[in-house]
């Protein structure tokens, strides 16, 4: 027998994290693209969704370098954020990991991956985060 | 046509702006409600004043939620009807456009309007948070990005799509801070050169420290009534004459535009429209410059100039005190400094001191028509207002 699909909520989303899958809530009605997933369609209030799995690559649309932070990501200073728009269409921010700064360039092709470790603090959430497509192997 | 008074402002006040050590935020909006009294000798506070709404963006500041109550009492102002409204850093622009629905309602003759954060006495750190709690929480704050990285983020594609340079940012800052040196309540008064700009640290590439607004102590306030009724407090009130309000994303990155803030392009429509009035016809205008790069964005946001090119703006001088066009003459909140749920009031404090000829050594020369503009987040509220002499 066939799991009952996860609730569209963000909490299943980062469930999903941690099975390294990244997934979007599929409006069956219009086909918008839910990322992150809402519990129904915000174009056409639809509630007739699915999951669906994203390639997980994309480019990079912006970035920064941070060098002041909360304290909890103090240890990683000087750390890089972007938005990335994934290939089919949603966008997403996260950490860019594996590139030197000078080496980052808008548009760069990019590639999702996934923490192993689950943060202490509320909510534990698996954080996913982004790296060159090319440096994948 | 210029638009009819919606509302009118028969005086207004501002505690001074700064690092106020050993005063609770409470205190210092009993500074700036003081001040818009003795303005105002016609008006008896106590019998007049039916509402008070409060703009106040975080309880974690002074652990103090409940913010209406807790002012009007510290400002003698119960019983009162007290009300907070938040909207991040646009808690106080959501108040007086709050304020103005309430007086053209009919409930209300007169009401009093206002803002406050108490700031400066937590570390750093505990400020980067409790400010990232206006933006997304679950795939913004939870990844590491700060307030300052989401304006970074704007500034990055702006600099790419449009060719703007650090060193325009910088011109934003050494104008602003120009003006702040000429403010006596502001909280940091004095010049800061292009070169100190440029070099000082790295905040969230590209922006840097000058690129900031300042964690600040404030208050402001602003006493309205129905137009009718202005004369008998003030001789030369101010009417608004427009009020603009939209939202978006609270995600930065669901935005169709990364260099655009759509909410204050509504929100300036709606005013524009309801005042009758077009951006060339503006006088002075107070925008939002939580980050230099802001300011550019607002320039093209508010109509200013063309789309891509608020950096050349900024280097052609019209924004300056002696331009066509002066912005940020309180010094904005790079220099004035940016007591968060402040600040919408404090913007329309500076409007209020310029239309009324009392803006002293940085007084705009017959200035008739403001205009102020105020944003929540990154852009996930926006407020727009304009005033007229009366």
């Amino acid at each position: 027998m066939a799991e009952a699909p996860l609730l569209f909520s963000i909490e299943s989303f980062y469930k999903y994290i941690s099975k390294r899958k990244l997934m979007a809530a599929k409006c069956r009605k219009c086909n918008k693209l839910l990322v992150p997933p809402r519990p129904m369609c915000t174009d056409c209030y639809s509630k007739d969704l699915e999951w669906i799995q994203l390639k997980g690559e994309g480019k990079l649309l912006s970035y920064t370098i941070i060098h002041v932070s909360p304290k909890q990501f103090e240890s990683m200073i000087p750390y890089v954020v972007g938005i990335v728009e994934l290939t089919e269409g949603p966008k997403l921010p996260g950490m860019l990991r594996n590139v030197e700064s000078d080496k980052i360039r808008i548009g760069m092709k990019l590639r999702v991956d996934f923490d192993t470790v689950l943060p202490s603090e509320w909510p534990q959430w698996p954080r996913y985060y982004f790296k060159p497509l090319e440096a994948t192997s | 046509m210029v638009g009819k008074p919606l509302v009118s402002i028969v005086s207004a006040g501002l505690s001074k702006f700064g690092r106020r050590e050993g005063v609770y935020g409470r205190e210092l909006f009993a500074e700036a409600v003081t001040e818009a009294f003795e303005r105002c000798p016609n008006l008896d506070p106590k019998n007049d004043v039916k509402a008070v709404i409060i703009g106040h963006m975080g309880e974690s500041y002074e652990h103090q939620g409940h913010t209406g109550p807790t002012l009007a009492d510290w400002a003698g102002l119960l019983p009162s009807a007290a009300l907070r409204t938040e909207g991040a850093c646009s808690s106080s622009g959501v108040a007086l456009r709050i304020g103005i629905l309430a007086l053209l309602s009919g409930l209300y003759d007169i009401i009093l309007v206002g803002g406050v954060e108490k700031m400066t006495h937590r570390t750093t750190p505990d400020v980067t948070e409790f400010l990232a709690m206006a933006s997304d929480f679950p795939f913004e704050q939870w990844h590491g990005l700060t307030f300052p990285s989401l304006y970074a983020l704007m500034a990055t594609v702006h600099m790419h799509k449009y060719g703007t340079t650090e060193e325009q940012m910088a011109l934003v800052a050494v104008k602003n801070h120009h003006n702040g040196a000429l403010n006596p309540k502001a909280h940091m008064q004095r010049e800061v050169s292009l070169e100190k700009a440029l070099n000082s640290r790295i905040i969230a590439w590209p922006l840097k420290l000058y690129d900031c607004s300042l964690i600040t102590d404030g208050a402001s306030c602003l006493i309205l009534t129905k137009p009718e009724l202005a004369k008998k407090f003030t001789d030369t009130p101010v009417h608004i004459i427009g009020s603009g309000q939209a939202s978006d994303t609270i995600g930065l990155y669901e935005r169709e535009s990364l260099t655009t803030l759509k909410a204050a392009k509504l929100a300036a429509k709606e005013a524009y429209n309801m005042a009758g009035v077009k951006p060339n016809d503006i006088d002075v205008a107070e925008v939002h410059d939580c980050f230099t790069i802001a300011e550019i964005i607002a320039y093209e946001d508010l109509g200013f100039c063309e789309l891509g090119r608020g950096g050349k703006m900024i280097e052609t001088g019209t924004t300056t005190l002696e331009g066509k066009l002066p912005v940020n003459t309180s010094g904005g909140l790079k220099s004035k400094g940016h007591p968060v749920g402040a600040t919408g009031t404090a913007q329309a404090y500076e409007i209020f001191l310029q239309l009324t000829e009392q803006a002293e050594r940085r007084q705009v020369k017959k200035a008739e028509i403001g205009l102020a503009h105020n944003v929540g987040g990154s852009g996930a509220t926006a407020t727009v207002h304009i005033f007229r002499r009366g």
